[in-house]
């Protein structure tokens, strides 16, 4: 066990239902490098709890960088240093003792801030109802390996499909946009035979559904793919594209 | 006042009884299906996956979760894989030998019926899975991929790379979503479901708190399907996510519904180790890493050498030795009792006293490092962020955790609990697994309840009729309604010194150390003193900040915490009563001489089903007798 650090925050406080919040200073103690961010703001929120203080509200779950519950913006960037990883797998050894750490919540108009470094992206769950699926039922399946598909497609779906739905692209994105998000699906769908019959009309929608939620158009900065905790890579908005393009010419 | 349940099995060979039941079913006509309200609480596989087929039926879903969105039910974070009989790798794999496995690996304490229609719907599962997009892992050829899990000698799971449960919920979530956008589900995100609503004897709608707004709200339906999974973070540290609870599962046992085996839980054998009091949460490391990983400690007690000072004839593969027909992929209960085994005995892992090595270093010089690294990588990237180490170079350092909790509501082969009209699925429910669950199987059962049999069962308890309307006006929510409001309020209302994590976490420690791995007589006696002090303490000294009022997390959390303060106990009273060792359940009384489980299948081949009686009040013992017709039961051996 290593030495205990001082860590400073500067956490972003908003009370459910108020339209603004500022940022107030904290000062946890103790903080051990083997703890993961959040670890040390459940600290913090033990030491608030006992003062009867309210908690720093913020979503998690899993913990382990799978569910995509987790996501804040640290020292300026979305799920904090490090690439690839969620904010539930940020550990403290990354900082340094009597460092001073900004955290912020998601923040894009699409999301909008429920209390303290809570969002609400159900704008996300809205586009994926556009067009985010095979329309098949249970029980009318064919034999799986009836559908011969490449390793190489195969590979390429689950590389996009490994998106988590965090929304840490919307948050770095300039534009606010949610292009790589939406790429994503459209994308793995786009490898798969599966996916062909609904393509076109699934582009289509969920851009457009994309556009109703007030996300604002990708123009190619990569903020997105660089703090992806997944590393989902820009080549899918292309792809996405070239897929809307298809819909729109009257393609399939 | 016991009485003996009968689980309803169909009659007729036991290949034949799914098909017969299904053809003896009632039916709901399509043009009537959506005057029936169905409410489905959990959108994991079995939730989700209930929801959706339910609403391509045309029934009017009613869809609840606590998280933001439903895409992040705990199934979301189950690594290695999904069995099916399929046998694509032509090894000899069939709907028997899954059923045979799957019963021996629980050790003959699930229910026969069940497991074996289970066996038979994994084919559609896959097929299904496959047709919604789901990636799973392709041969060059094109063909399914298949890998080797715990406690069998065949290839039966599929899997997309190291996150099989998020692509399979991921499936889910598509099929959910598309039903949404049909207008037959209505999704309610970051909603709990804090109580069940009886009317006339039947489960007839659920108390739920809008965890944004706070606000409590009543919900009404024709027939209700729990599938809300398990119970390990009654232990505080386990896999689970920090979020998962028991609570709507716990509310509906004090409202009637009998609770089954609740000792029986799965300690998973391979998760990092704890490494302080700090911890939230133990991060598990998949069984499908024992495909190729070698369990090893060093032969001396108390060698805290680095591994790569070890030389080969001075570590113990225990794992290789003790059980050469298995060797490293023996199941779950037997791996994570080894491992306590030799640790106790002082041989551990370098850094901590309670780890063992799994290592890499055989099969990386037989592969090489890529295809390692194509197997395994997102699993090595978390081990060296988690411990700053390199598993490539040094063997990963695991212990057991829990994870995974084969108890649940008692339910009949309808998945109907005692509580008519009220249904239970996937982990929330505890029919297949019996006493130790074979890995690749809980997303098996998640999916073949949710997709399968939920849409079934349910139909034809609404099409036997006799459901009249119900309003949320009526006397018996308003009733409920204030039995949680005023358990809220008091939860508020303590005002004490000791937070909610402060009580969660010395809960966990004396489940940990008396209701876990091992168990004994005194131990058992010892954790009910205990939580019934802790729970007493609980209701005097906790504070929970803030309002009723709005988003609350540490409200919630005294809630489920609460909750599991009870449960803890039944579970220490379930495992006191079952003198015997089987699966996960290890009564140190009941060892054979080379120290493996031994039952006593002449007293305790039962399901023991609890029915609740009151606060304060000891729970009536209700049995299952367990017949087994198709599998022929013996000492389970793995060597």
């Amino acid at each position: 066990m290593s030495d205990a650090m001082t860590i400073h925050l500067k956490i972003w406080r908003q009370d459910c239902g108020q339209k603004d919040g500022r940022f107030v200073d904290y000062t946890v103690e103790n903080v051990l490098v083997e703890m993961s961010f959040l670890e040390m703001l459940d600290l913090l929120n033990e030491q608030l709890a006992r003062k009867g203080e309210r908690p720093v509200e913020f979503d998690s779950d899993c913990r382990e960088g799978i569910c995509g519950t987790c996501g804040l913006v640290i020292q300026g960037i979305a799920h904090g240093p490090n690439s690839a990883t969620t904010t539930c797998e940020v550990r403290m050894r990354h900082f340094s003792d009597g460092e001073i750490i900004t955290v912020e919540p998601f923040r894009a108009k699409p999301f909008p801030l429920i209390t303290d470094l809570v969002v609400d992206r159900e704008s996300f769950d809205r586009i994926q109802r556009k067009g985010g699926y095979v329309s098949v039922n249970v029980g009318s399946a064919q034999d799986s390996n009836a559908l011969p598909i490449s390793k190489y497609d195969a590979d390429k779906a689950m590389d996009a499909a490994s998106c988590i739905g965090c929304g840490a692209c919307v948050a770095s994105c300039p534009n606010a946009s949610a292009s790589l998000f939406v790429s994503a699906k459209i994308s793995q769908l786009s490898y798969l035979p599966q996916g062909a019959p609904e393509r076109g009309k699934r582009a289509l929608a969920m851009v457009a559904q994309m556009d109703a939620e007030g996300f604002g158009n990708c123009s190619n900065h990569g903020e997105c793919e660089a703090v992806c905790p997944k590393e989902i890579s820009i080549e899918n908005i292309a792809r996405m594209r070239r897929e809307f393009l298809k819909g729109a010419l009257g393609g399939k | 006042m016991s009485k003996i349940l009968d689980p309803k099995i169909p009659g007729g060979p036991i290949a034949e009884k799914w098909d017969r039941h299904e053809m003896e079913n009632g039916l709901v006509a399509p043009a009537n299906r959506r005057k029936f309200k169905v409410i489905v609480v959990g959108t994991g596989l079995a939730g989700g996956g209930a929801a959706a087929a339910l609403g391509e039926l045309g029934y009017n879903v009613q869809n609840f979760c606590i998280n933001d969105t439903p895409r992040r039910a705990h199934s979301v974070a189950a690594q290695g894989g999904i069995n099916a009989s399929k046998n694509y790798q032509n090894d000899g794999d069939s709907v028997e030998r899954l059923f045979y496995d799957t019963v021996k690996g629980g050790d003959y304490r699930s229910r026969e019926a069940n497991v074996y229609r289970l066996s038979q719907l994994s084919m559609d599962i896959i097929d299904h899975c496959t047709a919604l997009g789901v990636p799973f892992a392709r041969e060059y050829g094109g063909g399914l991929a298949n890998r080797s899990f715990g406690g069998v000698q065949v290839s039966r799971t599929f899997y997309a790379r190291g996150q099989t449960g998020q692509q399979l919920l991921l499936g889910v979530y598509s099929a959910l979503s598309r039903q949404i956008e049909a207008g037959t589900v209505k999704m309610f995100p970051r909603h709990e479901m804090l109580d069940l609503v009886i009317v006339d004897g039947k489960a007839r709608g659920i108390i739920c708190r809008d965890l944004v707004t706070g606000e409590l709200k009543r919900y009404e339906a024709d027939a209700i399907v729990l599938a809300t999974g398990g119970y390990s973070p009654v232990y505080y540290l386990s896999t689970n996510a920090v979020n998962c609870n028991a609570t709507a599962a716990w509310r509906s046992h004090r409202r009637g519904a009998l609770f089954a085996n609740p000792c029986y839980t799965q300690i998973h054998p391979t998760a990092i180790p704890q490494m302080g009091d700090y911890q939230s949460k133990l991060t598990l490391m998949s069984e499908s890493l024992r495909n190729d990983g070698r369990v090893w400690v060093p032969m001396k007690a108390g060698d805290k050498r680095h591994p790569s000072e070890i030389p080969e004839n001075e570590r113990d593969y225990y794992l290789e030795r003790r059980y050469p027909a298995f060797g490293n992929l023996v199941p779950r209960d037997i791996a994570a009792r080894a491992a306590k085994v030799e640790s106790d005995a002082g041989k551990s892992a370098y850094m901590s006293g309670q780890s063992v090595y799994l290592d890499f270093g055989e099969a990386i010089g037989r592969l090489g490092r890529d295809v390692v690294a194509d197997r395994y990588g997102n699993l090595f990237d978390m081990y060296e962020e988690i411990i700053s180490d390199n598993p490539y170079e040094t063997p990963m350092m695991i212990y057991p955790a829990p994870h995974y909790t084969m108890g649940g509501l008692w339910v009949d082969y309808n998945l109907q609990s005692t509580i008519e009209g009220l249904f239970v699925a996937g982990e929330a429910n505890f029919s297949d697994h019996g006493a130790n669950r074979l890995g690749a199987s809980a997303l098996m059962q998640g999916c073949a309840d949710g997709y399968f049999i939920v849409p079934r069962v349910v139909g034809n308890y609404l099409a036997k009729g006799g459901l009249g309307d119900v309003s949320v006006d009526n006397d018996a929510f308003a009733s409920v309604e204030n039995d949680v409001r005023g358990r809220y309020d008091s939860l508020l209302n303590v005002k004490g010194s000791r937070t909610v994590r402060d009580f969660h976490w010395e809960l966990g420690r004396v489940m940990w150390d008396k209701v876990g791995m091992a168990r004994n007589g005194d131990g058992l006696n010892e954790a009910i003193t205990t939580i019934k002090r802790l729970r007493e303490e609980f209701w005097q000294d906790v504070i929970v900040p803030g309002e009723a009022g709005y988003f609350n997390k540490q409200l919630e959390m005294a809630g489920r915490l609460a909750d599991y303060l009870e449960l803890g106990e039944l579970m220490a009273r379930d495992a006191l009563r079952r003198e015997e060792s089987c699966g996960g359940h290890f009564r140190e009384e009941h060892k054979t001489e080379d120290g493996e489980a031994k039952r006593d299948d002449e007293n305790f081949m039962d399901v023991a089903a609890w029915e609740f009686q009151g606060d304060g009040k000891d729970e009536t013992l209700h049995l299952e007798d367990l017949v087994y017709e198709d599998i022929e039961v013996k000492t389970r051996s793995y060597k």
